[in-house]
């Protein structure tokens, strides 16, 4: 008999905050008053939040309690597609944590911040590099922040070339934030489908491609993990009618060290630092979404940016033609020691390596997978592979029934109903981080569910079990929101 | 390496199962011509030993107190972080999770983030608060946004007052849509002139930060009203929210948006980021909100539980009619900045409030009895502007070679204000630190 990760326990019950302490109890140790008290105008004077009162003995359970009702990468494997849900090394945790950087106030003189200034300048020449462009930002704060620093890049560029223009292509298989990132930019999406092979065809862009279009956004490899074979063609066709061409670098970690972006026609591409570069999700962010471009949109990216003058790195703000700010500071500072420190940690040859093995476990799983599940395009996949629940709809279970039943397994679903032009979808990313053993076991679940939507397909339906909730009612969430206590 | 679980046996094995001959021959569908020709160019790979090293060397040239006196704040600020805050928050199963879209096994970071939000809006004053974005000058800018989806009008009267950096991003995520952006000028008192909102017409809202970026504590009761007569909506924000431990809320002045920077709340420093954007609004607008929200449920046997909700307004699902773009939150920092809350609690709140103020005062009155006095007399906190006589310039850069770094100097975010320092006390600074810095300043 097989043993699967997945089990029970005992976990231990916990209220919320506000439930538990008692007015006079604290879990803070005060500093010493050695100040006398000064006048204040009563008038502006409040009352104060009301928070509650608590030892650190509450504090300290009520945290560890809630902590072991989550899921993560450190206790399980997460094959969550398009999200590289990959391994977060320890050792990054240690360089962020020294005080020259956790302390380090943003407004430093220059002479005396040269520590995190030589880190930021040499990241941004690495990312330049894995990447193929030619220079970068640091400081967008996320992927989607990204995507907007990529869109005020695109109508920085229109603006200096005289004309603005009113529309974008965003095909089906391109991330989900990315129209909405190029509507704050007043850009209307002009949607365009994939053909029947899952990917992007050259004529169907130019269909579209006009001189009132800015540019195209697409995702490469897009998210049915299939590589845009077509890209340079349609890159020439858009910069024809001198539009732009974003990509949406989420995927960047099926193809470091093994294409070019630069010489594939991107003129801008994000980087996500939470995927592609080891940093931890922390239960939804902080990530980070440097930007980087070819030498025609340098002028335009953000300021200040940390520039190097004879061995000293300062931060300029005098690049006339720059968008403007992102961010309050620089950036997410800690996120980027965390990539620096992975990239240095791995070298290129470990880097290629990473996307070869991201790119083999997905070829695998796919592999021995598709004889169990319809596979929507049986094409070479890179890091991720595209199931959907084709072959099960007859017992009457869906894709959310099998994946909820995969967590009793022990595994993170993987993620589900995207993209949208697979119904059903089942998208697998396993990263390359998990061990041939593990990604085994996740697909001998699998197969085991499957075979349970046969025979028990009850099971699924009311999966999970094991987990502290079962399925919870999100409509009665959303109808009346109890968004506070 | 050690991140990288496959033996070579692994390999073979996988490579014959799929097909193919090498790790090579995996990427058929690249073309030839969109290949990289040759290797990355990299440094060589580094040790963990090597790492730390390279690591210790960087971060050693960075002034930092203990070692440096640090006088600036300007919406970043040093206070103290308790271990337990520290300790908890390294636990892998919040920082190697990812966004709870799983709820069923993500109980414990919706239950946090229900807290957070609890929290926020119990120290903002506000109905209700988002799950956190990115920082206070996005957060800023994205409440902007949402005032002119609201109002459905198209100008926006900011204070001057507001953090420069703050008012940068916001023209830069202006530049691109027909909203226009007046700046409001500020009075003699150091708090925002408000004369000029009535001669605008079509005004979506009116952005004061309160404690203003020279610390002074703004007048929200007449913001308030000056925005509401002209239907606009009140949009309040900040960079230290610890002041609410002491000063009325944003809620108190009948705020429709609270939002700003909540760094100050047991978060590192780490040169501006990460952050913690806060955003809180009356409940009327919930649904015209940016950010990821959480609310409370029941699984199928009736038990409690949280969910993420209204997602209807986000980018997965609405795409280009979303209420924004963004698709992230500072998850973690306000999992740091709910311990931080919690841990020092609803007296030490106010005790700890009441402290930083009395601390800020004992430097603001021994520099004033120095002869060196604030030009703007509201009352401030953990913040003030301090003029200098002329020439001050020299004095400040033998200071830094003393590692006293006396304030931020304000010349270049106000030309008017020659010889201005802004300069920033928390509980941290002890005071014979700041005795220092006034014998120092007085020769």
């Amino acid at each position: 008999m097989k043993e699967y990760p997945g089990t029970t326990g005992l976990i231990l019950n916990e209220p919320l905050l506000w439930e538990k302490g008692k007015k006079g109890r604290n879990g803070y140790s005060l500093p010493r008053r050695d100040v006398e008290t000064y006048a204040v105008d009563e008038a502006l004077l409040g009352e104060g939040p009301d928070f509650p009162d608590l030892s650190e003995v509450d504090i300290i359970r009520h945290y560890v309690r809630l902590s072991q009702w989550n899921f993560s990468v450190d206790s399980g494997m997460y094959p969550l597609g398009s999200c590289t849900m990959k391994y977060n090394p320890k050792t990054n945790e240690r360089q962020v944590s020294q005080a020259g950087f956790a302390a380090a106030h943003p407004l430093l003189p220059p002479d005396l911040s040269q520590g995190i200034l030589a880190l930021m300048y040499e990241l941004e020449r690495f990312l330049v590099e894995i990447t193929g462009m030619d220079a970068a930002t640091l400081q967008p704060a996320a992927g989607a922040h990204g995507e907007l620093t990529g869109m005020l890049l695109f109508y920085a560029y229109h603006k200096s070339k005289g004309a603005q223009r009113s529309k974008i292509i965003v095909p089906d298989t391109a991330h989900g934030t990315n129209p909405a990132s190029a509507a704050l930019c007043g850009y209307k999406p002009v949607p365009i489908k994939s053909n029947d092979q899952g990917i992007l065809a050259p004529k169907d862009v130019s269909q579209v491609m006009d001189e009132q279009t800015a540019g195209i956004m697409v995702t490469n490899p897009n998210t049915l993990g299939l590589f845009e074979e077509n890209i340079k063609e349609i890159a020439e066709i858009v910069h024809a009618k001198d539009g732009l061409v974003y990509c949406d670098g989420a995927n960047m970690n099926a193809v470091m060290g093994i294409v070019h972006m630069g010489d594939i026609g991107i003129d801008v591409l994000h980087l996500n630092l939470h995927k592609t570069f080891s940093s931890p999700h922390g239960g939804g962010g902080p990530g980070s979404g440097p930007v980087c471009v070819r030498t025609h949109l340098e002028p335009f990216l953000p300021i200040p940016r940390v520039i190097e003058k004879k061995g000293q790195y300062l931060l300029s703000a005098d690049f006339p033609d720059s968008i403007g700010k992102l961010h309050a500071f620089y950036g997410n500072v800690g996120v980027l020691i965390r990539a620096y420190s992975y990239i240095l940690s791995m070298g290129a040859d470990n880097l290629k390596k990473a996307s070869q093995l991201a790119v083999l476990n997905a070829a695998y799983i796919k592999q021995k997978l598709k004889d169990t599940f319809h596979l929507a395009y049986d094409r070479p996949c890179m890091h991720e592979c595209v199931f959907s629940d084709k072959n099960q709809q007859m017992h009457k279970v869906t894709t959310l029934d099998m994946v909820k039943r995969l967590m009793d397994y022990g595994f993170h679903p993987p993620t589900i109903y995207f993209p949208l032009v697979v119904p059903g979808a089942i998208m697998i990313e396993p990263t390359e981080t998990e061990s041939k053993e593990d990604i085994d076991l996740f697909i001998d679940s699998m197969k085991a569910i499957a075979d349970e939507a046969r025979e028990n397909p009850d099971l699924l339906r009311e999966a999970p079990k094991n987990s502290r909730r079962r399925r919870l009612d999100e409509t009665a969430a959303a109808r009346k929101p109890c968004l506070r206590g | 390496m050690r991140y990288l679980p496959h033996t070579p046996e692994d390999i073979s094995a996988m490579l014959e199962a799929i097909g193919v001959k090498s790790l090579e021959d995996l990427f058929p569908t690249v073309p030839h011509d969109c290949r990289r020709t040759g290797d990355l160019s990299l440094p060589e790979a580094l040790t963990e030993w090597e790492l730390n090293k390279h690591i210790d060397k960087l971060s050693n040239r960075m002034a930092v107190s203990p070692e440096f006196k640090v006088f600036l704040g300007a919406g970043s600020y040093d206070h103290y972080i308790p271990a337990s805050v520290s300790y908890l928050l390294s636990r892998s199963e919040f920082v190697t999770s990812y966004t709870p879209y799983q709820p069923e096994i993500s109980q414990g970071t919706l239950q946090a983030i229900f807290e957070y939000q609890t929290l926020t809006a119990r120290l903002l004053g506000m109905d209700v608060a988002n799950a956190s974005q990115y920082d206070g000058a996005s957060s800023l800018a994205e409440a902007l946004l949402m005032a002119v989806r609201i109002t459905r009008q198209n100008k926006v009267a900011v204070s001057g007052l507001i953090h420069p950096n703050y008012r940068q991003v916001i023209e830069t995520y202006f530049a691109p849509t027909d909203c226009e952006f007046i700046e409001l000028p500020y009075t003699e008192a150091g708090i925002t002139d408000l004369s000029k909102i009535n001669d605008l017409e079509n005004l979506a809202a009116v952005a004061v930060q309160s404690p203003n970026f020279f610390g002074c504590i703004e007048d929200l009761q007449s913001s308030a009203k000056k925005a509401h007569d002209k239907k606009a909506l009140l949009v309040v924000g900040f960079t230290e929210p610890l002041a609410y431990g002491m000063y009325k809320n944003p809620g108190s002045y009948d705020a429709d948006i609270a939002c700003g920077e909540g760094q100050s709340l047991g978060i590192p420093r780490t040169f501006g980021g990460p952050a913690l954007g806060m955003f809180a609004a009356k409940q009327k607008y919930v649904r015209n909100m940016p950010g990821r929200l959480v609310g409370q449920t029941v699984d199928v046997e009736g038990r409690r539980g949280y969910v993420l909700t209204l997602a209807t307004r986000e980018q997965h699902i609405r795409r280009e009619k979303a209420t924004s773009n963004i698709c992230t939150n500072h998850s973690l920092c306000a999992l740091a900045s709910s311990m931080y809350m919690a841990s020092v609690g609803g007296s030490g709140f106010k005790e700890l409030a009441r402290l930083n103020y009395d601390r800020c005062e004992y430097l603001k009155d021994r520099l004033r009895k120095a002869g060196y006095s604030s030009p703007f007399n509201r009352s401030t906190f953990n913040e003030f502007v301090v003029q200098f006589p002329q020439g001050f310039e020299t004095t400040y850069q033998d200071l830094l070679k003393k590692k006293i770094i006396a304030g931020l100097p304000l010349e270049c975010y106000y030309p008017e204000l020659a010889n201005h320092y802004l300069l920033c006390v928390t509980e941290t600074m002890a005071k014979e630190d700041m005795d220092t810095l006034v014998r120092e300043v007085v020769t």
